[in-house]
């Protein structure tokens, strides 16, 4: 029956083509905006390190004097010199890594390209392997280069083709705000989305280009760049022992209860550091993992989640405006349908035809709905964020889309399709 | 009039009735909450900074490698800007209002105060207040002997010039010029001059009520620290003004990158292309929905007309007026779409309230509520006319006719 039925729909589609092309359109939007702003929240609240973001954990302490201590408060967001070389030297977690961002000026030896500023972060050698960096050639520096302040440099595959041409330059020497360092590997591209090691910086911005050693950028002074926080004046913020925090500190731990031991750690640490008067209040430490971490800074920007609000209640209009003319279209036929039921149709056949008409137009609307959101993330695209290059359809999101296509599709469908097969086919025939 | 037998019909039109007046409801609550949202995101951009802003330009540079010529270079860049044709003053700073990152400290009338309000201070060379073109309301700039060279808490800062926020909060009712406070390092700041407005590089966590909090210190900073000029230009002259600013700054020194050279218009536009984007994004979405829903109405009060020709044509033959048929059908859309509002203004409210709730939106202000309900009786009168005048125009004749 169902081509016969297919028949039926598009013959009543011939006769009312504006009203179908509305219904069409009005679903087609509502879903084509409802994907759009669903695939951005997708893309933005995704698992950056998936398969580690349980593993690696972010290390807060309390630092501050006791003059203004509230109870239940949240420890400060990063940590200090002193004690981020205190946890490294401790290493009581599997693996750890200090670092901070920076910003560095790049001189190519070359006559044809001027010096220009790239986005850093100044390390220790775990974060590596910590964060799964991929490399294309050579690796990371070892962990004496870290004690030895050694001149060593890990820079991303766009600056060694930017520079040299090619991403065969390990062992070469590249100039950093005036030094010569040594080029001990070279990354693939990486962006971590957010790049959740350090969120002082716009969350879903592209990563850093340039990794060394925390310790040689204390040597040359390399400029850091990020946020600082001080709770008493001092005239060098980044020496240590200075009252400031502007380091994060990241710990891997493969098990729940190397977890809680670490956290017990942190706290007889904190315990240790107030008995010698170096911190004045009580012991306040926080060991959160990617995913914790995460949520508890916000990352997904506010406008995306009310924009994907505005859009989900832009498809229930389109939707109740669909079931509402798509009913009354139905109600309307009660007299063909009246003599259709006569003629020998039963309740169930009238529902499943006018069932296919109407998913028809859901279907209509669900496909042409994907080609719009496929524009509209194209314009997401080219919007002046940060994460503009991220809002890509992906596989689970195009299976999604579809899914909701069909299911909107039905949900328009079944109540004018239910009430229309309710028709008296007596009372109708009467009317004739 | 009509109003009975109109509801008689709709009685027994129940489910497409009850859709369309909760198809308007939530088109209403939307677009009240839309316009709301809409409305704060423009009063955001609006927000004044307190500068000339049409005559300011902003270079943002830094050094390469450790510079021990800095300051005496940071001199000699100010000298060769100022005399660029057409430029009035120049300075160098810390940071600029819409700029990002900002440099903030406490403010109090005790020193290491723990309940101190955080704000944005603003250093840098001589002519900065002049360049910037704040407005002084009490007091005086700072004099040249006043100016300190940096050296992060260790020297005393003997002065200080607080915006009209700070003075309001700290000494009401009274003048602040005179007062001292605590910003930087353990002596106070004698308040030397009160400036209108100056906004603050970006939102701060504490919310509205801080956002006016920033000062200017007179603190020397070399461009390696400080990392921003500003130009203010007369604001014909601003576009050749940009174009020199790069050659002028490599004959100084051509060892430097420069990052950026705005006007201040784009500075703004930066800070607030979010803000932009959102309000579009809400106004296309409001526009859409409201197409939607005025089509939704043609539709069904087409169908209707279709549906009632005959009793129309009954009518029309027992002496029913063309006007009448007309009005009937206004009056239809009419009381459909007040259910519709009602349930949308509550509906709106309800929205608003969630909100606020999640996603720190201020209170609905009460004038949306009419604005949207007048916006969507004339909406429906608008869809409606078509089918009514169709209505209208049968002849009397089609009763006598089978449909």
């Amino acid at each position: 029956m169902f081509p016969y039925y297919l028949d039926l729909a598009l013959r009543s589609f011939k006769r009312n083509v504006a009203l179908t092309v509305l219904m069409v359109f009005a679903i087609a939007f509502g879903v084509g905006a409802s994907m759009t702003t669903l695939t951005v929240l997708h893309v933005l609240s995704t698992d950056p390190i998936p398969g580690k973001s349980h593993q690696l954990y972010f290390v807060q302490l309390e630092p501050r004097k006791a003059l203004g201590a509230r109870p239940n408060s949240e420890p400060l967001e990063q940590m200090t010199y002193a004690d981020s070389q205190a946890l490294l030297r401790a290493g009581k977690a599997d693996r750890q890594a200090m670092m901070t961002g920076g910003n560095a000026a790049i001189e190519p030896q070359r006559s044809d390209l001027k010096p220009f500023f790239l986005r850093g972060r100044w390390t220790t050698v775990d974060f590596f392997a910590m964060f799964r960096v991929p490399f294309v050639a050579g690796g990371a520096w070892t962990a004496e280069d870290d004690t030895r302040n050694s001149r060593v440099i890990v820079i991303s595959r766009d600056v060694a083709e930017k520079v040299f041409g090619s991403v065969d330059v390990v062992g070469k020497t590249i100039r950093v705000e005036g030094n010569d360092m040594r080029i001990t590997g070279v990354i693939d591209s990486w962006r971590p989305a957010p790049h959740f090691y350090d969120l002082n910086f716009d969350t879903y911005s592209e990563g850093d280009q340039l990794f060394a050693p925390f310790s040689t950028s204390r040597d040359l002074k390399l400029s850091h760049s990020g946020s600082m926080d001080c709770w008493e004046e001092t005239p060098d913020s980044e020496v240590l022992g200075a009252p400031c925090v502007w380091l994060q500190f990241w710990v891997e731990l493969d098990s729940k209860a190397k977890a809680d031991s670490y956290r017990t750690f942190l706290t007889s640490y904190s315990e240790e550091q107030k008995r010698a008067g170096r911190f004045e209040r009580e012991p306040n430490v926080r060991l959160r993992d990617v995913t914790e971490w995460l949520e508890f800074k916000e990352v997904v920007p506010r406008d995306v989640r009310l924009q994907t609000w505005v859009s989900l209640g832009f498809l229930l209009v389109c939707l109740i405006n669909t079931v509402g003319l798509l009913l009354t279209k139905f109600l309307r036929r009660s007299v063909e349908i009246g003599v259709r039921r006569a003629l020998g149709a039963s309740k169930r056949s009238i529902f499943f035809q006018l069932l296919v008409e109407s998913s028809m137009i859901g279907l209509a609307g669900g496909i042409l709905g994907l080609i719009l959101a496929w524009l509209g993330l194209w314009a997401v695209r080219h919007q002046p964020t940060q994460y503009a290059a991220l809002a890509e359809l992906d596989l689970p999101m195009l299976a999604m889309t579809f899914l909701l296509a069909v299911f909107t599709s039905l949900l328009a469908g079944l109540l004018p399709a239910w009430r229309g097969c309710q028709v008296t086919p007596a009372i109708q025939l009467k009317s004739l | 009039m009509h109003f009975f037998p109109i509801l008689a019909t709709l009685r027994r039109h129940r489910t497409t009735a009850l859709l369309i007046v909760l198809e308007i409801a939530l088109t209403c609550a939307i677009v009240c909450n839309a316009l709301f949202l809409i409305g704060d995101r423009l009063a955001r951009m609006d927000r004044p900074s307190g500068l000339v802003e049409d005559e300011l330009l902003r270079i943002r540079l830094t050094g390469i490698g450790t510079k021990a010529d800095d300051k005496a270079v940071t001199v000699q860049d100010l000298a060769a800007l100022r005399a660029i044709p057409g430029v009035k003053f120049v300075a160098d700073t810390n940071m600029v209002p819409f700029g990002g990152s900002s440099w903030n400290s406490g403010i109090s009338t005790i020193p290491d105060d723990p309940n101190g309000n955080s704000a944005g201070i603003y250093m840098g060379s001589q002519d900065l207040v002049e360049t910037l073109g704040v407005q002084l309301i009490a007091g005086r700039d700072f004099t040249p002997e006043e100016y300190v060279e940096d050296a992060r808490g260790t020297a005393p800062v003997p002065s200080i010039i607080i915006t009209r926020a700070i003075a309001d909060r700290l000494f009401p009712g009274k003048s602040a010029v005179g007062q001292k406070v605590y910003v930087t390092g353990k002596e106070p700041q004698t308040i030397v001059g009160v400036i209108e407005q100056i906004a603050r590089p970006n939102d701060t966590r504490a919310g509205v009520d801080l956002a006016g909090f920033s000062v200017i210190l007179p603190i020397l900073l070399p461009y390696t620290m400080g990392g921003n000029y500003l130009l203010r230009v007369e604001p014909s002259r601003r576009t050749d003004a940009l174009a020199a600013v790069d050659a002028v700054l490599n004959k100084v020194d051509p060892n430097r990158i420069i990052l950026d050279r705005q006007t201040f218009e784009e500075v703004r536009k930066d800070h607030f292309k979010a803000d932009r984007a959102m309000a579009y994004l809400l106004t296309g979405v409001s526009l859409a929905l409201l197409i939607i829903t005025a089509f939704g109405v043609v539709g069904l009060a087409s169908f209707w007309v279709r549906q009632r020709t005959r009793q129309i044509g009954v009518r029309r033959a027992l002496g029913a007026t063309r006007g009448d048929i007309l009005r009937y059908f206004q009056l239809e859309n009419l009381i459909l779409t007040t259910a519709g509002i009602i349930v949308g203004m509550a509906l709106a409210y309800a929205i608003n309230l969630w909100l606020m709730q999640k996603y720190q939106v201020p209170r609905l202000s009460a004038v949306f509520l009419p604005a949207g309900a007048l916006l969507l009786w004339l909406l429906g009168q608008v869809a409606v006319f078509g089918p009514a005048m169709r209505a209208s125009a049968i002849p009397p004749a089609i009763a006598t006719r089978t449909v």
